[in-house]
Order: C-alpha cells, then structure tokens, then sequence
C-alpha cells in the first residue's frame, strides 16, 4: 500500500494518496465539499470556484490543489459559506434557471446547491440575458439559457480520434457551450445519457426521450446535495 | 480559394500547435474566416470544428464575417478619451456614414473599437490593417477616410515618420519613441554580444547565481525574482523553453514597445542568455498583434543575430549552445499577457489560464519547464551580466533593485518612458511629466491603484507602490467615476476569459451596480455591497485578471469615496433601480399607448 499523506480540513485528521486533490481527498473522508464543474477522474477545470477553501490564509480551489503533508485546510468557515453562496446566486441571475420548467428539477446539481446553502433570494438582480437554444444535433439539445459554463461536457468528451465534441465560444459573460457537428454527428442513445448525465444542471437535454422518475422522488427532492457526505445541520 | 487555405495550414505543418498562425494567415488573406474555411482546418488539422472555432472567437482581431479591405481599430482607452478621441471617432462615422462595430462603404472599410494599442503618448491612435496611426485629428480622418476610398495602401497614408528606428525602413512608421528619461540601465551604452560572450565562459548555474545575486525582480507586474525562477525551472527535466511576454496588454503601458523599437538586439542577446542558463533550444516571443507594425523589422534584426553567431547554433563559437528565436503574435487578447495564458496561446488553444499547480516553470510550453519573463526583464539581465549583479543591487531601493521603465500617459506635458530608479516619490515623477493639478494617477494600470494627492509622497516599488509601468495621470476637471472607473470596468468585462464565475459575472454586476449610481438611483448600501463583492472578487478568481478587476471601483471607493457619496441619495435606503417607465416602453409603443404611471 503506497503512503498516505496526514491533512485536516478544519481540525478534522484526513488522509489523502499522493497526489491527490484536497477535494477528492475530502470526499473520500467523509467531508463535504461543495463543488459544481468539478467530475471525478477528469481533468479539473477550477472554473466555478464554488471549492475554494482555505489553507494558511489564502483561498484555493480544493480541486486544483495537490494535498500537501501537514496541510491544515479550511472549509466550513462563514466567509466561505458566504462566498460560495454568492457564487451560486451570481449563477441564478447570470442565466434564466425556471427550475419548475427544468426537466433536470430535482437532479439539478445548481438547484441542489441552492437549497443547501439557503439560498432565497440572490444578492444581485437578475439579468435575464437572451441565450439561444440549440436543437440541431439529433440526440442532445442544448439549452443555454441554463448552462452554468462548468465545462465538464468539454472535458469528458471526445470522439475516436481524441478530438472534442464540445467546445466554448467567445470569451468573458459571452461565452457559451458549442456541441460539434461533425464528431457529435452519430451520437448513441447510451452515449447521449452520459451527456446528460455529466451536466450538472438542464443544459444538455436527450431529445426525444420522456423522463422516468417524477420530480419529488429525484436524487436532491428528498435529502440536500451531499448529505450522503457531511449532513446539513 | 481552398488550396490558398490549404497552403497556409501546410505551411505549417498542418500543426495545430500552430493554429494562431494559421488563423492569423488567413484572417490577413482573405479579411475574414468563413464557416468553410474552419472546416477545412478542422479536418487539415485533426481538431473539431468547434475547437477551432474556440480559439478563433476569443480573440478580438479574428472574425468569421469580413472585417473589410481597411479594417480600422480605433483604441477606445482611458487616455484615448482624454486626447480627444470622441472626435476623431465622429469623424470616422461621419465620413463613412456608418457606426463603430460596422461595415461601411459596401464592405470596404470596416469601424472597430479595441482596447489600448501602447500609444498612450500619442493619442488618439488607430491601426488600420497592421499600419498605425497616431495622434489623429477630425481632419486627420477626414484624408485618411478619402485615401481608403481611393484605395490607397495604408503604409503609404502616413504623413509623419517617428524618430529613432521607427524610420528605418523596415518600419516606417509616425510612432514616436517619447524616451524622456534614459537612466544608467537599458538605454545605456554596450557592446552588443558582449554578454552572451561572457555566459559562455561560465557555467549555467553561475549564470543563474549572477542573476540571483543582483536580486533582479520580475518587471511584469508580479516580481518574481528572476534568478529564482530560472533555478525552479532548471530543477525540472527538459526540453526546457523560454518565452518572452511582450504582450504588453496592461492600457496605459508602451515601454514594450519602445525597447523592440531601439533595443530589439539586447532584448535578443537576453533570451539568448536565458537559454544558456535554462539549457533551452528554442525561445518564443508572444508579441501583441498590435505590434506588427514590427514584424519585418524584428525578423530582420533576428536574421542579424543569426549572421552574427549570437543566435542560432554554436553560438559565440560554444560547442553545442544552439538556440532559435520564433515570435508569435497574439490577436487582441489582455489575458494573454498572463504566463500560463500565453502559453495557452502560444500552443493554438483560447487564451485561458491555466490552474496552478503545476506552474509554467514545472509545466509549461507542451507540457515541458518554461520561464516566461518580461521583456524588460529579459533586457535587464544583459546589463547585469555586463557590469555584475554588484553594480545594479546599488542602484533602487531595499526590495526592489535597479531600475524601472515608466510609461507615463495622461494629463501631462511630456508622456513617453522614463527609466527611473525604483524608490521614486510619485511627486517627483509628477514633476518632471510635466504636470499641474492632479486630481489622481492610476499607477499600474487598470488592475493597479488609483491614488489621491494624499499618498502621492509614497514610492514606486515594490515595498510600496508596485507597477508593471502604466502610469496615468487624471487631471483636476475630470469625472474619475465616469471617465476612468467605468472605462476601465468595461475593459475587463470585455477581456475576461469566461472562466470562473466570479470574473465573468461578478465583474458585470458591479458594473450595472456602478451604472444604477451614475444614474442617481445609488444608495449608500449599493457602496457597501461594492467592497463585499470586490472583495470576493480578490479571492475567489484564477487569475490575476479577475482578482484584479474589481481594482478600479475598490481603489477609487477607497481614495475618492466622496465623488461616489456625492451621486447617491442619501435620505433613501431603498432603490431597486427599476425604471416602470422604460420597462413598459416597448409593449406601450406596439400598442401605441403612453404610459399611464
Ligand atoms: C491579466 C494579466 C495580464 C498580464 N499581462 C502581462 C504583460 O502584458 N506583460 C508581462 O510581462 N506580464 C504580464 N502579466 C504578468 C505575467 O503573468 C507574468 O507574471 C510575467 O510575464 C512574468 O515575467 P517577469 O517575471 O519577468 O515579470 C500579466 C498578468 C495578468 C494576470
Ligand atoms: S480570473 Fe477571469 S480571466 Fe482569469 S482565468 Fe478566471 S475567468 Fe479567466
């Protein structure tokens, strides 16, 4: 068994593998950290900040940052409770998340994240921005106006030849998620549900497919978005 | 028109490492990058369609839709305004009859706005298919507009010739050099060649000692010491690499500029040096797109370094020391100046940042160790290789050694570059630009400070006030609200890779929370929400970008909180900002109703 490094997350004895990301390593000990664009397994993005924690004063992202021996890291602290809350808020007004309209109602993981840290309503005004919606491909169709930019269908995918099936455009509040007309052409149906699967929120949608499990009985309608982890108290 | 493409991506090896040059090629070519054109380098180059498309819409000088025969960008930065540049654009709207972010004259003559060009000390400037143009006038546009009509070609519109090599004939150009101060470093006498003769004699690690020993500090921004960097850097296995970020992004900053201008062989000589002491073959120069202006000139001199055995193989007659310099051009991208960001960029991706760890120096340029330094840096450490670390630790202040370019722009007589030693009281430097009542001076930039009279005693340094060199100078009649705050808040917005969410929306809602101030709907609790957001800002972002944009409104809130005070209503707590009226205006207008409040 190869060795195990000695951390705590806010005074909590923790052990990670060599090499493993504070956010990981948490998890696996029993200590929930709130994440979004974070996938287990592929590369990280560090792009929804929403894992920021604290070790010696400064803030890091918990899935960019390698655990360190010793490292004494901070998480459950208001200052980053109010900081991840007003991450998620900036996210409600930034799209238009109609979540009693969202096949994804229950399974969202934004949604979750917002009932978790009680959200009610954002700090900031909404901007209600015109998105477009983009239902060319046969199997997904992509719903802009409740992409939270995670960029975890980028990462995940790509076809035989290792090339991309989705891709940004643009830069800064513009940028939006594109899917590849040609690589994305022939999408399975298998295929098209882990698509769906790995976005957190209701912007990637299989077409032409009903919904099995009814809102109210989802994975987040019944008990808070990690709680399986570290419960709400 | 395909195999043209199909020539260019050849050219390139079909790399798509290399997808900036070949986007940049065609851009330049055919003034535009159609959805066929992408699809041929997609296949040409084994990227998705999408890819391409990634990198081809983040940068500002690309465009999928004709940008015209003459493209002109006109820099719409903070000093632009103050020099008038509200005028020069009317003019160019008035003669073409159409508005910025158009096409006029049937296609032919294309208005773009774009960020700070480096010519803050001949403003207002435009650069209209590569060729600059400075100091512009209403009457001014008025022949440049009818030349483009007649079809003339830009490099032959210019009416003035700069000083110094902007007249040599590989640049020919109306830029001045505004070299004000020239100091005992950079600008002085030296043999060239000298130096990198010098390294040879030495080993590596002695190079980087010398370095280390003069406590050379990184002239980016960050100052990082270099030595420092350059050790970290040799720890990991090669191919190692060294680039130089002349990307010079920051608005209000043109020293970069100046020194490829006058001083392209020391700058050379320099990574030359670095690669020595990095053992790296090759070296890349991220040089702005606003810059290529120089580019005959800068691959001439490289030819002549080349000639000189001071680059290229066994340089300086060393067995085994071979070295190649490549300059890549950015497309209009700020983010790019960030090292991780160039990288990206330097590799054919969008210019975005990368996460750290691993840094550039562990894992860099195709994953391999890579130093990025400033150019100035880089020059700096020819100087100190010359006359000893010795000779310019004496020279600066405690922390902060040698001495420093500053670009110097704004309200006052004499912009251009002064090298002063670091340490200097911003009072002094304000004396001798030539100035009379300052209202504040931005130091820094927009991601620096915005300093009242009160601190103008401090220094420039990096124990006090540190600066990549952007000095802007606001003079007593302006509205630093509306003229700097809100210009510079824009900027980001417009720069910012889209990353992180606090960047890409934060620095939007601080914006509009900005606005609903300017427009008297401001309560003194929209201020207090102004610190709290910028100060998550500071935190929670990647790069420096976003934990610097909030700068302006945080560091104006600080020093001048009284011109913010004096646009709010401070008998109400409550105001949403929320306009009934306009709000109902457009359904009112269908109906043909006026609103009934
Ligand atoms: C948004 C952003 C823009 C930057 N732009 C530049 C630039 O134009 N030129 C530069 O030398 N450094 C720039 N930097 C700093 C670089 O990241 C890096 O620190 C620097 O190039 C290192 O060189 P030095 O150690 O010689 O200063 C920028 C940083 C950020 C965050
Ligand atoms: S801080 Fe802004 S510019 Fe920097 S990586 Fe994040 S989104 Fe991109």
């Amino acid at each position: 068994m190869s060795e195990k490094i000695k951390f705590t997350i806010d005074g909590k004895q923790c052990l990670a593998k060599k090499g493993q990301n504070v956010l990981d390593a948490a998890l696996e000990n029993g200590v929930y950290i709130p994440f979004l664009c974070h996938v287990k397994g592929v590369k990280q993005a560090g792009s929804c900040r929403i894992c920021n924690v604290k070790v010696a004063g400064r803030t890091m992202t918990a899935c960019t940052t390698p655990v360190a021996p010793g490292m004494e890291v901070e998480n459950d602290i208001p200052e980053l409770h109010d900081l991840r809350l007003a991450i998620i808020e900036a996210l409600f007004v930034e799209g238009n998340h109609f979540c009693p309209s969202c096949e994804k109602s229950g399974n969202c993981e934004l949604q979750a994240l917002a009932y978790r840290y009680q959200m009610m309503v954002p700090r900031f005004p909404y901007s209600f921005p015109q998105k477009e919606i983009d239902a060319s491909n046969s199997k997904i169709l992509i719903d802009r106006n409740r992409c939270v930019l995670c960029k975890r269908c980028i990462r995940s995918f790509q076809d035989d030849q290792g090339r991309n099936l989705f891709a940004f455009k643009s830069r800064g509040h513009k940028v939006e998620i594109n899917i590849d007309k040609e690589c994305a052409v022939n999408l399975s149906d298998e295929l098209a549900q882990e698509i769906m699967d790995v976005c957190p929120v209701g912007a990637l949608i299989r077409k032409e497919k009903g919904f099995n499990e009814p809102i109210g009985t989802r994975k987040y309608d019944k008990k808070p978005i990690g709680s399986e982890i570290t419960s709400v108290v | 028109m395909r195999t043209t493409v199909k020539t260019i991506i050849e050219k390139y090896n079909n790399d798509k490492t290399r997808l900036m040059d070949i986007l940049m090629d065609i851009q330049n070519n055919f003034g535009f990058i159609s959805d066929k054109f992408v699809e041929v380098i997609a296949r040409e180059t084994g990227l998705s369609i999408v890819d391409v498309e990634q990198t081809l819409t983040f940068y500002h000088f690309f465009s999928k839709k004709p940008v015209g025969e003459y493209a002109v960008y006109l820099n719409n930065s903070v000093v632009a305004n103050m020099k008038g540049r509200a005028a020069v654009a009317k003019a160019f709207e008035e003669e073409l009859g159409c508005k910025f972010g158009n096409l006029c004259d049937d296609g032919k003559i294309g208005l773009y706005n774009t960020a700070c060009i480096g010519m803050s000390d001949q403003e207002p400037a435009a650069i209209i298919n590569d060729t600059v143009f400075t100091s512009l006038t209403p009457l001014k546009v008025k022949g440049i507009v009818q030349q483009m009509r007649e079809g003339k070609k830009v490099t032959e519109m210019i009416d003035v010739i700069g000083d110094g090599n902007n007249s040599s004939p590989l640049i020919n150009s109306m830029v001045f050099n505004n070299i004000r101060k020239e100091g005992p470093v950079l600008f002085s006498e030296y043999e060239v060649g000298a130096a990198v003769k010098k390294v040879t004699e030495m080993t590596p690690n002695e190079v980087v000692d010398e370095v280390k020993s003069s406590y050379l500090r990184g002239r980016g921004g960050a100052g990082f010491p270099t030595g420092l960097k350059w050790e970290f850097c040799r720890k990991s296995e090669g191919p190692r690499y060294i680039h130089c970020n002349a990307d010079e992004g920051e608005p209000g900053t043109f020293k970069e500029r100046v020194i490829l201008t006058e001083l392209p062989k020391l700058l050379f000589e320099g990574m030359a040096i670095a690669a020595y002491a990095l053992d790296a073959k090759e070296g890349i120069i991220y040089l702005r797109g606003e810059y290529k202006y120089l580019k005959n000139y800068l691959e001439a001199v490289l030819e002549e370094m080349k000639t000189a055995n001071l680059l290229g193989e066994n340089i300086c007659g060393k067995k085994g020391f071979d070295f190649e310099i490549r300059i890549q051009f950015g497309a209009g991208a700020y983010v790019c100046g960030e090292e991780s960001a160039l990288i990206e960029s330097a590799e054919g991706k969008r210019g975005e940042p990368r996460n750290r760890p691993p840094f550039p120096v562990q894992k860099g340029y195709l994953g391999m160790p890579t130093v990025v330094n400033n150019v100035e840096t880089i020059c700096t450490v020819v100087k100190i290789i010359n006359n000893g670390a010795d000779w310019f630790s004496m020279m600066g202040s405690h922390e902060s050694t040698g001495t420093k370019l500053i670009s110097v722009s704004g309200d006052c007589d004499f912009p251009g570059v002064y090298a002063i030693e670091w340490g200097m009281r911003i009072r002094d430097l304000l004396e001798i630009a030539g100035t009379e009542d300052v209202l504040a001076v931005q130091i820094g930039g927009p991601s620096g400070v915005c300093i009242g009279s009160k601190e103008f005693k401090r220094t420039i340094s990096f124990e006090d006030i540190p600066t990549g060199g952007a000095i802007t100078i606001i003079g007593k009649d302006r509205d630093i609200i509306k003229d700097v705050v809100v210009n510079y808040m824009d900027f980001f917005i417009d720069e910012s890779c889209g990353s992180c969410v606090p960047c890409r929306a934060i620095t939007v809602l601080m914006r509009n929370k900005l606005q609903k101030i300017i427009d008297g709907n401001g309560v003194m609790n929209d201020l207090d929400d102004l610190v709290d957001w910028g100060a998550k800002m500071k935190i929670a972002n990647r790069c420096g970008l976003g934990q610097t944009a909030a700068n302006p409104i945080l560091t104006t809130l600080e020093n001048f909180r009284e011109k913010y005070e004096a646009l709010i209503d401070k008998d109400s707590d409550y105001n949403t900002g929320f306009d009934l009226e306009k709000a109902v205006a457009d359904s009112c207008a269908y109906v043909d109703r006026v609103p009934n409040l």
